[in-house]
């Protein structure tokens, strides 16, 4: 299994992480050897097996849709690496002209 | 008398004896930190100072008082992937370097309802990704048996303060292995419940669908103990089961496994298994006999395909668990950024280490177009395979022994070039979490260098009774619990 330089960046870029040329190469040739490690499971026989999400016997959880006391906005906001007046700041989205 | 070479139970009942003041806990711990911690570092960050406070506090509140709580005044260390309230919680990450949780995980609410001491948060490899803590942003702990080995992970800074007496007892997280691994290299029980057992709010998410909190220990009554407190239903976690808790304790009253059926699954006694830890692990199951116990094969036959299926599962739902980090609500953001798109990406480069990428790829990869139905898909009617295994087998017998770990701890440096070999030995661990069953690690004997080996003992979902029993047995008969690291 050959997981190519093309395939990483693009795996990047779909993970939102930007790479160097070294991390590149070196993902490359590591997810190769554990993708190849990985392909013995298609000699695993599952026709019909249905798929395990979770190993809980429950499925929904439900509460009453009422408001509780949570965390008030500064305590919330305080690991915030920027705000300003109670919202989270982000570099500008939509231009101007 | 030495306050930090005792138990958890020595000392919570010198305690509520009155015969020492929590303060005077405090004080021991902070002497036996300062020793040692150089050598061993398990903690990311210590807060003695404010442990003190608090036990004098404690201590001036309960003048003329009966202390009734088992962890009242006890002095703990937290994995650092646990978020406990305006203390640092820093996953080992770069990425939360700075990050000061707002609220305490329902397993810290728990203990803090009790009066507990924050020791301080231990390390762990970062987002408890790996099995050595060598991939801690903050530097690797060292295995307090020998300072050039490897504590295992990822909970080895847990592990590595119990077993260095820097504790009386640790929490450590499981997802693949994470709480039995170190506490196997490390000479210490770690237990991981049953999933859904203890409530996972708070517990930083790295695959929601393996993760569970559970206690490591110097003995068995420690563990039981300690989930006593932590396990238990909660609102804040949908997964948590509604099911009463029991007094784990009582599961300690027989001293043997008369009655109970104990398998060995050939699959576990394969090719890669270390020598002196089969040997090690066979005569354990021996003593389990000569304890009561009726010896029966199983088989486990999708075992092999375990590391391949965890692999796919963990590494996709960690890539969609870590999208959060992403420089806006909490963590690092980048400085590099103009762009909202380069500061997510700048932001994750800077933040995340060499590891978590490699995972965060993987499961992206696992889960994009194209590759789904071949990697993540089959991943998942793996893991329906592998909880029949363990259905079918439980039908046969009560518990199921094996070996922890295929090698004592590795030297420092040994598996970390090599990501393949690190996940390889998680191979007796990891379908635990698939399959979701509880499990124990307690020491089992030593190799010739000196190293603790574990055994591990698994059991039925919600009959973490059972394993105690089996474990406590064992351990009455044996003496391996009363060893201690030479570190000084």
């Amino acid at each position: 299994m050959q997981i190519s330089k093309q395939e990483v960046e693009r795996v990047a870029k779909l993970a939102r992480l930007e790479i160097t040329e070294a991390e590149t190469e070196a993902f490359s040739k590591q997810l190769s050897s554990i993708l190849t490690y990985i392909e013995t499971l298609k000699m695993l026989k599952t026709e019909g097996v249905e798929p395990t999400a979770t190993v809980l016997e429950q499925v929904n959880v439900f509460r009453e849709d009422k408001s509780r006391p949570s965390l008030p906005v500064e305590k919330a906001m305080a690991n915030a690496p920027e705000s300003e007046a109670g919202h989270f700041a982000v570099p500008k989205i939509i231009n101007e002209t | 008398m030495s306050l930090h070479k005792l138990t958890l139970r020595e000392l919570s009942d010198t305690f509520g004896k009155g015969e020492v003041t929590a303060a005077e806990i405090v004080r021991a711990y902070t002497l036996r930190i300062n020793q040692v911690e150089p050598k061993v570092k398990a903690y990311i960050s210590q807060v003695k100072e404010a442990a003190m406070a608090q036990a004098e506090a404690l201590d001036q509140k309960l003048k003329g008082w009966r202390r009734t709580m088992p962890l009242m005044g006890m002095p703990l260390a937290i994995k650092d992937n646990i978020c406990t309230q305006g203390v640092l919680t820093t996953c080992a990450s770069r990425m939360l370097a700075t990050f000061v949780p707002p609220y305490d995980a329902t397993a810290i609410a728990r203990l803090r309802g009790q009066s507990y001491l924050l020791l301080g948060k231990t390390n762990l490899d970062e987002f408890a990704m790996g099995s050595s803590t060598e991939n801690s942003a903050f530097g690797p702990s060292r295995n307090p048996w020998n300072l050039g080995a490897v504590p295992g992970g990822s909970s080895g800074g847990s592990a590595a303060a119990v077993a260095a007496d820097e504790c009386v007892v640790a929490l450590g997280s499981d997802t693949g292995g994470s709480i039995r691994q170190p506490a196997a290299c490390c000479g210490v029980v770690g237990l991981k419940p049953t999933y859904g057992r203890v409530s996972r709010y708070g517990l930083v998410a790295f695959a929601s669908s393996l993760d569970q909190i559970g206690p490591i220990t110097k003995d068995v009554a420690d563990a039981a103990m300690l989930l006593n407190v932590i396990a238990g239903h909660d609102a804040w976690d949908s997964t948590s089961a509604n099911l009463p808790v029991p007094d784990y304790t009582k599961a300690l009253k027989k001293k043997d496994v008369k009655k109970l059926r104990i398998g060995v699954p050939r699959e576990y006694f394969a090719e890669g298994l270390d020598p002196e830890v089969e040997q090690a692990v066979m005569a354990a199951v021996e003593e389990l006999k000569t304890l009561g116990g009726e010896i029966k094969d199983v088989a486990l036959p999708t075992t092999d395909a375990a590391v391949a299926t965890y692999y796919l599962i963990a590494t996709a739902e960690a890539s969609s668990n870590l999208a959060r980090y992403d420089g806006v609500k909490y963590g690092l953001r980048s400085k590099q950024s103009h762009t909202l798109l380069e500061m997510y990406m700048k932001t994750r480069q800077e933040g995340f280490g060499p590891e978590v990428k490699r995972r965060i790829m993987l499961g992206t990869y696992a889960l994009s177009a194209g590759y789904y139905d071949a990697y993540y898909a089959k991943a998942q009617a793996a893991r329906t395979l592998i909880r029949r295994d363990f259905e079918a087998a439980f039908r046969e017998v009560d518990l199921i022994v094996t070996p922890v770990m295929p090698t004592p701890a590795f030297k420092l440096g040994e598996k970390s070039e090599d990501p393949l070999q690190m996940y390889l030995s998680d191979i007796y661990t990891i379908s635990v979490n698939l399959a979701g069953n509880p499990a124990i690690s307690i020491p089992c004997g030593f190799s010739k260098a000196g190293l603790p080996i574990g055994l591990q003992l698994i059991g039925r979902p919600f009959e973490e009774e059972t394993v105690l029993r089996g474990a406590y047995a064992y351990e009455q008969a044996t003496d391996w619990h009363k060893k201690r690291s030479a570190v000084r």
